[in-house]
């Protein structure tokens, strides 16, 4: 029964703050522990700049799971693909990315990006429409059918571009590190940041400042009732995972510019990673990928340094005790 | 009778291997409010839903206005003037109530009048505006779940079981807001097992049992009637009150 003494006053919001402090946690306890103040800063950039490509690549598939309660493990096929598309502006414009000019830089890799986007994308629409249109609903059928798809796609860039491995050279203008003193912080790092900033920035904007993004919401956490309000919710799922895909993209030319090497498995070999933040994160919660993406590659960066031997493990180990601490995730969604 | 706005012809529907609707007849007349009774399990959710198209009919005909919208698609059916508040009241928890009642209003922001007159009989709506849904009560969830199906006009409004766990004077403001509904010729479909609330409010009733209508009179006549209820319903007006 509800009390009519419920009215009385505003409900006290508890605002969930504690996920968030685990990031600025996370840093200040590594910091003792490396000692050197320009090594823990380094690592820590380096950390953040890692975290922000996999939530470029991972706020699609979060979204994609909330959303449609699709198991896509042929999520890594999209970063492959659109890493190897941007192949198509890099070889030809590869003076572009030789001149020592910040503006022609710039320009290559923005074109290379909106061309693996574009591509990814559209890859997307036919995976949606043709794989994962009659398995909704399946979640086994899902997640054979879409991990078939990502060895279908990877067996496909070896057909078109060779199974050897690809150069991926920086463009000549993100080559080195500014250094701040003792702190020697890689350019490419940086952009990456940014990109990643601009990224979620966006996302943050769509998702609370337009009615898409509100039914993006809505349909995460009740996708009937979002339909019995009227919304074609099937039309929502395929703009997402196209979204989702476009984002992959991005992410792989993030990814494939930051090893500077390119082979065909490049998307799978980020995917243990992408899932862990994901579930990290919460299924479908945008704000929790992104800490989830941060902490992870944090954590790697850290341990990596800290104790080699169990950096392997390290992200496990996070997930487990987030897991722990909060069984749905830092961020769960209302419906999970 | 007023012509009826909807019509239920030999609807069947199964869930999975269970054949729940049984062949449902029934009409609801224009701008009165049709009260759907029967005990637990009998299908009255399974019919709101198969008429929201939440569940396809196996076989039969959902005409309404004169269409048959038995094979439509739900968001179709919606956009057709149909509104639905389902049991577990479907709030969007992450959302504001402002939010859910932007997106309840299909043709643009939601109309200032129309809001007041709806704060007019759930006050608490207006004190929560921005607060996210999933902090409401369960009476204010009913509350706006009501709100979102009447924040545009439409011409049938099926609701279900608005009454379940909520406080007696929450449930005085939703009779006052139901019978303004009435005034302004909007057509409602009510399931509910207050019989006392569904009396208070109800032009026909219509009651099932076992997937199938036996039972259809004025709700007057049942209400004066305490051994057909008890027959029907296992339950007599007497004992509500």
């Amino acid at each position: 029964m509800t009390s009519a003494a419920d009215d009385t006053g505003l409900p006290r919001v508890k605002l969930d703050y504690l996920p968030a402090l685990l990031v600025p946690g996370l840093m200040i306890v590594a910091a003792p522990l490396i000692g050197s103040g320009s090594t823990w800063a380094t690592l820590t950039v380096a950390g953040l700049a890692m975290g922000m490509m996999i939530f470029i690549i991972a706020s699609g598939l979060t979204l994609v799971f909330g959303l449609m309660d699709v198991l896509n493990f042929g999520h890594g096929a999209f970063i492959s693909i659109g890493a190897y598309l941007a192949l198509i502006v890099v070889v030809p414009l590869a003076p572009w990315f030789a001149a020592d000019s910040l503006p022609l830089n710039l320009a290559g890799l923005l074109l290379a990006i909106l061309v693996a986007m574009a591509g990814s994308g559209a890859l997307g629409y036919a995976f949606e429409r043709v794989l994962i249109m009659p398995v909704y609903g399946q979640h086994l059928k899902q997640i054979l059918i879409t991990m078939g798809g990502l060895i279908v796609a990877e067996q496909m860039i070896h057909v078109v571009w060779g199974a050897q491995q690809v150069a991926m050279p920086l463009p000549t203008a993100f080559r080195g590190a500014i250094t701040f003193g003792d702190i020697a912080v890689e350019k490419y790092r940086l952009i990456a940041v940014c990109i990643g900033l601009v990224v979620f920035g966006a996302m943050f904007l769509v998702l609370n400042r337009t009615k898409i993004g509100l039914l993006i919401r809505a349909g995460v956490e009740n996708g009937e009732m979002v339909e019995a309000l009227g919304y074609r919710i099937r039309r929502l799922f395929v703009g997402v995972f196209v979204a989702g895909s476009a984002l992959a993209g991005l992410g792989g030319v993030m990814w494939a510019f930051y090893r500077e090497t390119l082979t065909a498995n490049i998307g799978g070999e980020v995917m243990i990673m992408v899932f862990i933040v994901i579930i990290i994160g919460g299924l479908g919660s945008v704000g929790g990928c992104f800490l989830g993406a941060l902490l992870v590659a944090l954590t790697a960066n850290y341990t990596a340094f800290l104790a080699p031997k169990v950096a392997l493990g390290s992200n496990i180990l996070l997930m487990v005790l987030v897991l722990m601490w909060r069984p749905m995730g830092l961020y769960p969604v209302a419906k999970r | 009778m007023a012509d009826p706005i909807l019509r239920l012809e030999g609807v069947h529907t199964h869930i999975g291997q269970y054949h729940i609707l049984q062949g449902v007849d029934f009409e609801v007349p224009r701008g009165e409010l049709t009260v759907l009774l029967g005990r637990n399990g009998a299908g009255k959710t399974t019919t709101l839903r198969t008429i929201m198209g939440l569940w396809k009919p196996s076989r039969g005909r959902v005409v309404f206005d004169g269409q048959d919208i038995g094979g439509r698609d739900t968001p179709d059916i919606a956009q057709g003037g149909i509104a639905y508040v389902p049991e577990a009241m479907g709030i969007f928890a992450d959302l504001t109530v402002r939010e859910n009642m932007i997106l309840a209003a299909r043709d643009g922001a939601p109309d200032q009048a129309r809001l007041d007159w709806i704060f007019s009989f759930f006050p608490a709506l207006k004190k929560f505006w921005s607060l996210a849904a999933g902090h409401l009560s369960g009476g204010q969830k009913q509350m706006l779940s009501i709100a979102r199906a009447v924040v545009e006009p439409r011409r049938l409004i099926l609701i279900d079981e608005p009454t379940k766990g909520i406080a007696p004077a929450i449930i005085e403001n939703m009779i006052r807001a139901f019978q303004d509904l009435k005034r302004s010729d909007t057509t409602i479909l009510l399931v509910e097992q207050n019989f006392r609330f569904a009396s208070m409010l109800g032009d026909g009733v219509v009651v099932m049992d076992d997937g199938r209508i036996v039972h259809r009179d004025r709700m007057a006549a049942l209400a004066g009637d305490p051994a057909a209820q008890t027959r029907l319903l296992g339950l007599s007006l007497d004992a509500h009150q």
